[in-house]
């Protein structure tokens, strides 16, 4: 009944050669030469706030406050704000939390909503219209409402928006990935496994999911530039990080006062480090996106 | 002599590839003279369709071709746009192998039919659609004034098939390009598509390159085959069939299971270029 | 007509392995009171050591016959039986699914979709054979059992370490096959299973599949729509149009001589030496 045509097979094989090819290809071939640009910077952002203690040539707590709001010199390659805090000491520690809060958010929000999607996808039926209804209702929030009412119950603070944040990301990894769940699910190589007597939860780990794993991963990267400039939003509302820490979010707040009395840079340095830090993350995700787009 | 239609002389495609290169066609020629059929016969890989690709210059970019393409004399790789787009729209008509692939989905069967004729040639509409309504019943579609008003996702593909082969001869080429026209139909569906383009082709004298996997069935419509292995034309002419003479071609049909007769194992292609050469070598 | 009359006299005694008495499957249609009958009433058995053929066009329901003997369709009406056991209400459990799989497996017409591109063969081959050894056989013992049934279709040990987009179509159809054999079934039901693959191919894997069939007790179920394949390998046949039975026999026989009309326009229509294309009756679907 179903017999593909020759066209569709070729067709198909076509492709599949594309994706064959695309074992062998390195890193730079896969992301182009802007995604490259891309990953370089982020890179030497993500080692910079990795090596923090090592790099950042200043304490970023400590407060010369004699030197306060003191222009860019020598000393302080990007001055100091309002309390003598070196500001490229901050942004550097800052870029640390600023990463490493949105990182975590898309880790578990990745980790349930693959979970979840991959339930659905199996058992379809019943359980599918629960899930997909509960993801639909979490879709239709905007993230940064599941980080306020985090706030509200447990009071203001990183893990608490983290938290809220996460729950309100399960959507967008577990939608895109149960649809691709769903695809893998009527190949035939699934039908073999079903046929040779694997169990549903073996067929879902050792079949589909390394099959819908590329997609896993553009989906958590493409959603990470999203979660870095909500989890900023939040710090600079004062419902995340709290002072004194250093964080991206709370900088642009801190220095927005100083902006008011001639002093701009550190709004516009943290400020333009959450900009590239974003533009970094969503041009590599857009790549990974459409790889993993083509392999089909 | 008479000058062929389309003649392909020493026609290399070469892929530029990351470290090297790699020749996927390797210096194939032919001709077609007008009104006659050939067959241009091989397995997947073997080149033949590229070689339809490279008449149409259709070629992806990245592939480098040399040699001599021609077709009524003019050479095509020197064509410029205007005359490329006057040659692929109407010296040249192109059927696939599979005809849902090229149509347009939401377009109905009769603008399909009628539009280049009103377009590019300035056919009033009506007058199209009364010669569309004349082919579809020639290539044997029922109703034809009905289809022209249903899309192509409530015809078969067989019926499909007929529509292209009426849209081919609507436009009034010289030559018609089959690329494997019949192998996403059933038996009886290709005998019977075969039977009308092979029919109508004859009645109008066109010229046809059939790109098949099938030696038989090329066989049955052609008057010449040419056999293609890796990018090379191992044999042609009109023994081919009945008489191959390349190790290739014999094995290639003796590889082919009979309807007729069962055998206890089917001889299988132990062909090797590169062997073969040697023993040829080795020969003379 | 009924394949149960045309049982040879070599048959008598012995048990067929697959009984289908009259296989209905009706699929919801487009609208509610428009179902699509893909399968109407087939019969027939498949005896031990057998290759039957299920002949047909697309549209004939030879796939869906396939698909409900296995359990990837339901069966509408109509009883299905493998060596006794009614498989008619379908799987429940994890349990019969493995019961089942030892005894009819499937290789799919496209070795592309069929394999698991992220898996390498000798794991594709071992999972199988994982499924269905008894406990207490080492991962050894399951490697080594993979490596000799992937040699025994024709791919050395080196395949194993290889994945799918590193093989041709052909190789690829082995591994199929060598993952039909790992369950050691008594049914291999092949569909169209080697129709994507070039002639050269093709007569490597119809080869192979005899040779199986000379080294173990192993039926085939073969679907095609290939008339030449079919008398190759087959030695009995049905033919379906329209989800019905409408001629079934001993393969050469009925394709040396046949007798339904709906037979006969098949055979005509392959193509061999001295034949011409034909035009049918003008088309109105």
């Amino acid at each position: 009944m179903t017999t593909p045509s020759t066209t569709s097979l070729a067709v198909a094989r076509a492709a599949r050669e594309r994706r064959s090819a695309g074992f062998a290809r390195t890193t730079a071939d896969r992301l182009g030469v802007v995604g490259s640009i891309a990953a370089g910077i982020l890179l030497v952002i993500v080692l910079a706030a990795v090596f923090a203690p090592i790099v950042a040539p200043y304490d970023p707590d400590y407060p010369d406050l004699l030197a306060s709001l003191s222009g860019p010199s020598p000393a302080h390659l990007l001055g100091t704000d309002a309390l003598g805090r070196d500001i490229l000491s901050r942004l550097i520690w800052g870029a640390r939390i600023t990463l490493a809060g949105p990182g975590l958010v898309i880790l578990i929000a990745t980790v349930i909503g693959v979970l979840l999607a991959l339930f659905a996808a199996w058992r379809r039926g019943r359980a599918d219209t629960v899930i997909t209804w509960l993801l639909d209702v979490l879709f239709a929030v905007p993230g940064i409402v599941f980080g306020l009412i985090a706030v509200a119950i447990w009071g203001p603070s990183l893990v608490t928006v983290v938290c809220g944040l996460a729950i309100a990301y399960i959507p967008y990894v577990a939608r895109v990935v149960r649809g691709a769940a769903l695809r893998e699910r009527n190949m035939p190589y699934v039908s073999a496994a079903w046929l040779q007597g694997q169990s549903g939860t073996g067929i879902t780990f050792t079949q589909i999911l390394p099959n819908v794993q590329p997609i896993v991963i553009a989906q958590a990267v493409s959603s990470l530039g999203f979660a870095v400039i909500e989890l900023a939003a939040l710090s600079f509302l004062g419902l995340g990080v709290q002072p004194p820490t250093a964080d991206l979010g709370l900088m642009v707040k801190s220095g927005f006062d100083s902006v008011l009395r001639g002093h701009p840079t550190e709004a516009i340095a943290a400020g333009a480090l959450i900009v590239v830090i974003v533009w970094c993350v969503t041009v590599i995700g857009d790549r990974l996106t459409s790889n993993a787009r083509s392999m089909r | 002599m008479t000058e062929p239609l389309l003649m392909l002389d020493d026609v290399r495609a070469t892929l530029r590839l990351r470290g090297g290169h790699q020749t996927l066609l390797d210096g194939v020629s032919f001709e077609i003279h007008a009104g006659e059929a050939l067959g241009l016969v091989g397995e997947s890989g073997s080149g033949k369709s590229l070689t339809t690709r490279a008449i149409t210059r259709m070629l992806d970019p990245a592939f480098r071709v040399s040699g001599e393409i021609a077709f009524d004399g003019t050479s095509v790789l020197a064509m410029n746009q205007a005359a490329l787009r006057r040659y692929r729209s109407t010296d040249v008509g192109m059927i696939f192998q599979d005809p849902r692939a090229h149509v347009n989905p939401v377009h109905r069967v009769g603008d399909f039919l009628t539009e280049a004729l009103v377009r590019e040639r300035g056919v009033d509409r009506r007058e199209a659609e009364r010669r569309a309504v004349v082919l579809l019943d020639e290539v044997g579609v029922r109703n034809p004034e009905q289809r022209l008003r249903q899309y192509p996702h409530e015809l078969s593909g067989g019926l499909l098939q007929r529509v292209m082969i009426a849209s081919v001869l609507l436009a009034e080429p010289k030559l018609i390009l089959a690329d494997e026209p019949t192998t996403a139909l059933d038996v009886t569906a290709q005998s019977d598509v075969m039977a009308i383009l092979d029919e109508q082709r004859r009645a109008r004298g066109l010229a046809l390159l059939f790109i098949t996997h099938d030696l038989e069935l090329a066989a049955a419509c052609c008057d010449r085959l040419a056999v293609m292995y890796a990018g090379e034309i191992v044999e042609q002419g009109a023994h081919v069939y009945h008489a191959p003479t390349h190790p290739y071609t014999v094995e290639l049909l003796g590889a082919r299971p009979s309807i007729d007769q069962r055998v206890d194992r089917l001889p299988v292609l132990r062909y090797d270029r590169e062997t073969h050469e040697l023993l040829k070598a080795e020969a003379s | 007509m009924n394949g149960a009359e045309l049982i040879g006299t070599e048959r008598i005694g012995t048990e067929p392995i697959v009984v289908a008495n009259r296989l209905r499957k009706v699929f919801p249609g487009p609208t509610k009171d428009d179902p699509v009958i893909a399968v109407d009433e087939v019969s027939f058995e498949l005896y031990p050591n057998e290759c039957l053929a299920i002949v047909g066009e697309s549209g004939s329901g030879k796939t869906t016959v396939a698909r409900m003997l296995v359990g990837l369709e339901t069966v509408t009406e109509g009883e299905l039986t493998v060596r006794g056991d009614s498989r008619t209400k379908g799987v429940k459990n994890l349990a019969d699914r493995r019961r089942w799989a030892r005894e009819v497996q499937y290789v799919f017409q496209d070795p592309y979709s069929s394999l698991n591109g992220r898996q390498r063969i000798g794991d594709i081959v071992g999972t199988s054979v994982g499924l269905h050894v008894g406990a207490g056989v080492t991962r050894r013992e399951v490697q080594d059992r993979a490596l000799g049934i992937l040699d025994s279709v024709g791919l050395g040990q080196s395949f194993a370490e290889k994945y799918p987009h590193q093989l041709s179509g052909g190789q690829r159809q082995r591994v199929a096959i060598a993952r039909a054999l790992a369950a050691d079934p008594a049914v291999i039901v092949l569909d169209e299973a080697v129709a994507a693959l070039d002639v050269s191919i093709q007569a490597q894997i119809l080869n192979l599949l005899s040779d199986i069939r000379a080294e173990r007790d192993v039926s085939y179920l073969f679907i095609s729509h290939d008339l030449a394949v079919v008398n190759q390998i087959s030695e009995r046949m049905i033919v379906m149009e329209q989800g019905r039975v409408v001629d079934a026999g001993v393969t050469a026989e009925l394709l040396a001589d046949p007798q339904h009309p709906y037979t006969r326009s098949l055979r005509a229509a392959v193509p061999r030496p001295g034949w011409k294309p034909v035009r049918r009756e003008r088309l109105a679907s």
